[in-house]
């Protein structure tokens, strides 16, 4: 990186080409390391074999084939989903909302997602009816209804800045649908496990049917914040700069937000609240690659998917058997690295 | 080549009345500078002009009344340089005149090699080229206020408001600034439209000078007809002495002696 580099913000090959290169390897990780142990190299010949008109043999057996294609590989994929999608909605939320420590469930997805799921679990209609698991589905239904709750209150919010109107209105809804929740918990104790778990979150129960549910609205709302990031960078000058540029600032911010929320509202719906993700990974890459949303965006949705994958790897491997909660895992990893890199980069400033 | 027409503009907040129906007119390629006390409504006056959030009266640009355009258009033929800009930490200048560009792209483009050889061009009409590659929040008062120069200029509007624009800075860079800017205006056949608080340069630089009190237009015309002591001492409540000079006015305070 050369600050002095003369021509605009931009992204770099070799960036695209290392986020890129950071998912293979998680990827590989993913699919090779678990209770039973596969070999990189037999996995990634396996992999290579798929492709058109390749034909190797890696040697594995048909059993540890379908570990890999059956098991292994719709993890791997739903944690580049939800990892990209939270860490993406987390940037995208820090530039609409010029705040550095706003995350993905500033609007109440977190609390309205656990919320729905709660409900769920509580009625017991959790236990498996069939392929839709309406636990899924209502903490995704509780979670939009928090955010929409969260954005008619913000936009009634008279004296405030737009903003702090809105953020301040999503501390409020967060906290009322956390309360309900935890009254409800309280009252039906025996359940306590379960909502635990959503709570910490987990990639465990990933088949080919969640990614199949999930990727639409990743796919979707991720392209939709692509698209927009150039604007997010003409924010940073504030509401009233940005309108005189010629921004129409409550629709460029309305956009943003239906976009992250929804996303992260499919995302913790099959992963639960993975915490941490959001604004780790955004404010990394902010400082490995510059300020511009043009380049922290795109970067942040690779690097967000091969976070979670390795810190699923190592929720798995940590404590065998058992699995701990991948929330668990991202802040612990997540925390001193980001330290690590906040000392670095500033001393090469 | 654009005219800006106020027609009786009434702005209120909270049910006061900030601009009590001001009309002012800016001839295409001159130069308006409104003077006037602190809270007289001339930040006020500059930001409706851009925005056309009027409580009674209207704002036309070249006859279009500001209300009917959109954020896009307005921005593309009115360009504001606020008085304390906000700077994004880390940007870099070059980047941070592109934004100038935004009215100019569509929601999902980004700017191509002509925008950045606008934005690159602008820097050196402000004689800012050399500081392309800086990030705006390491630059000096003098320096930064060329970069938001060069981001307005690069937005191409016909129109330029400019807000205090030499508040921040030493007489010199002051001096500096509005010759660059005068230069532009001949060049760019650029309309100007500021607000400033020395009188002595506003007088030098504008050719009509607006002087607003309470909201109201109390006098307007030639450096000559409106920087009288009288005219200054009853609106500004201060004494003050006004030298002629061949290059207009020069207004100093004089201390009240008790």
């Amino acid at each position: 990186m050369n600050p002095r580099h003369a021509g605009p913000a931009r992204l770099r090959g070799w960036w695209l080409a290392s986020g890129g290169l950071a998912i293979l390897v998680a990827g590989i990780a993913g699919l090779a390391l678990g209770p039973a142990d596969l070999g990189f190299g037999e996995v990634l010949v396996e992999l290579v074999d798929r492709l058109p008109l390749v034909d190797v043999d890696s040697g594995l057996g048909e059993r540890q084939q379908a570990i890999i294609w059956e098991i292994r590989l719709p993890r791997v994929v739903l944690g580049l989903l939800v990892g990209a999608m939270l860490a993406t909605a987390g940037g995208a939320y820090q530039g609409v909302f010029r705040n550095p420590l706003a995350d993905p469930y500033l609007l109440g997805v977190a609390a309205g997602a656990g919320f729905g799921a709660t409900m769920a679990i509580v009625s017991g209609v959790g236990d498996g009816v069939g392929i839709l698991d309406p636990v899924p589905l209502s903490a995704f239904a509780g979670a939009l209804v928090a955010v929409t709750l969260t954005y008619l209150v913000g936009a009634t919010g008279g004296r405030l800045d737009p903003v702090t109107s809105l953020v301040l209105s999503g501390v409020a809804v967060a906290s009322f649908f956390t309360a309900v929740q935890t009254f409800v918990q309280q009252r039906e104790s025996e359940t306590i496990r379960q909502v635990y778990f959503f709570v910490l979150g987990q990639l465990r129960t990933a088949g080919w049917n969640d990614v199949a549910l999930l990727a639409p609205y990743t796919g979707v709302c991720l392209a939709v914040i692509l698209m927009v990031r150039r604007r997010l960078d003409a924010l940073g000058v504030g509401d009233e700069e940005a309108g005189s540029l010629g921004l129409d600032v409550r629709r460029m911010r309305l956009i943003t937000v239906v976009a992250a929320s929804l996303g992260t509202a499919a995302a913790v719906s099959v992963s639960g609240l993975i915490g941490f993700v959001g604004i780790i990974v955004p404010h990394t890459v902010r400082l490995l690659f510059g300020t511009s949303y043009r380049v922290i965006l795109p970067l942040t949705v690779l690097f967000g998917g091969a976070f979670l994958v390795l810190a699923d790897v190592v929720a798995r491997l940590a404590v065998q058997p058992a699995e701990i909660p991948i929330g668990v895992v991202t802040a612990f990893l997540g925390a001193p690295f980001f330290v690590l890199v906040l000392r670095t980069a500033r001393r090469a400033r | 080549m654009t005219t800006i027409a106020c027609r009786s503009v009434i702005v209120s907040f909270d049910g006061v009345e900030v601009l009590r129906g001001v009309d002012l007119d800016v001839p295409s390629g001159g130069w308006v500078t409104v003077v006037g006390p602190n809270g007289a409504g001339k930040s006020t006056l500059l930001r409706v002009v851009a925005r056309g959030l009027v409580a009674g009266g209207e704002i036309l640009l070249d006859g279009c009344p500001v209300q009917s355009l959109s954020r896009r258009e307005v921005a593309k033929l009115v360009a504001l340089v606020p008085q304390e800009p906000v700077i994004p930490p880390g940007m870099r200048v070059l980047d941070y005149v592109l934004l100038g560009r935004t009215a100019h792209l569509g929601v999902f483009e980004a700017e191509d090699r002509g925008d950045v050889e606008i934005a690159t061009s602008a820097l050196h009409d402000l004689d800012a080229g050399q500081l392309a590659g800086r990030t705006v929040d390491t630059l000096s008062g003098g320096e930064r206020q060329r970069v938001v120069i060069a981001r307005a200029l690069a937005q191409e509007s016909p129109v330029l408001l400019l807000d205090e624009p030499t508040t921040a800075l030493d007489i010199g860079h002051q001096q500096e600034v509005l010759d660059l800017v005068d230069g532009l205006r001949s060049e760019r056949n650029l309309t100007v439209l500021a607000t400033m608080h020395d009188l002595t340069l506003a007088g030098q630089y504008a050719e009509l000078l607006v002087m607003l009190d309470a909201g109201l237009v109390a006098e307007s015309g030639s450096a000559a007809e409106v920087l009288t002591g009288e005219a200054v001492s009853r609106h500004y409540g201060v004494r003050v002495r006004v030298i002629d000079d061949e290059a207009g006015p020069i207004v100093v305070p004089v201390r009240r002696m008790t």
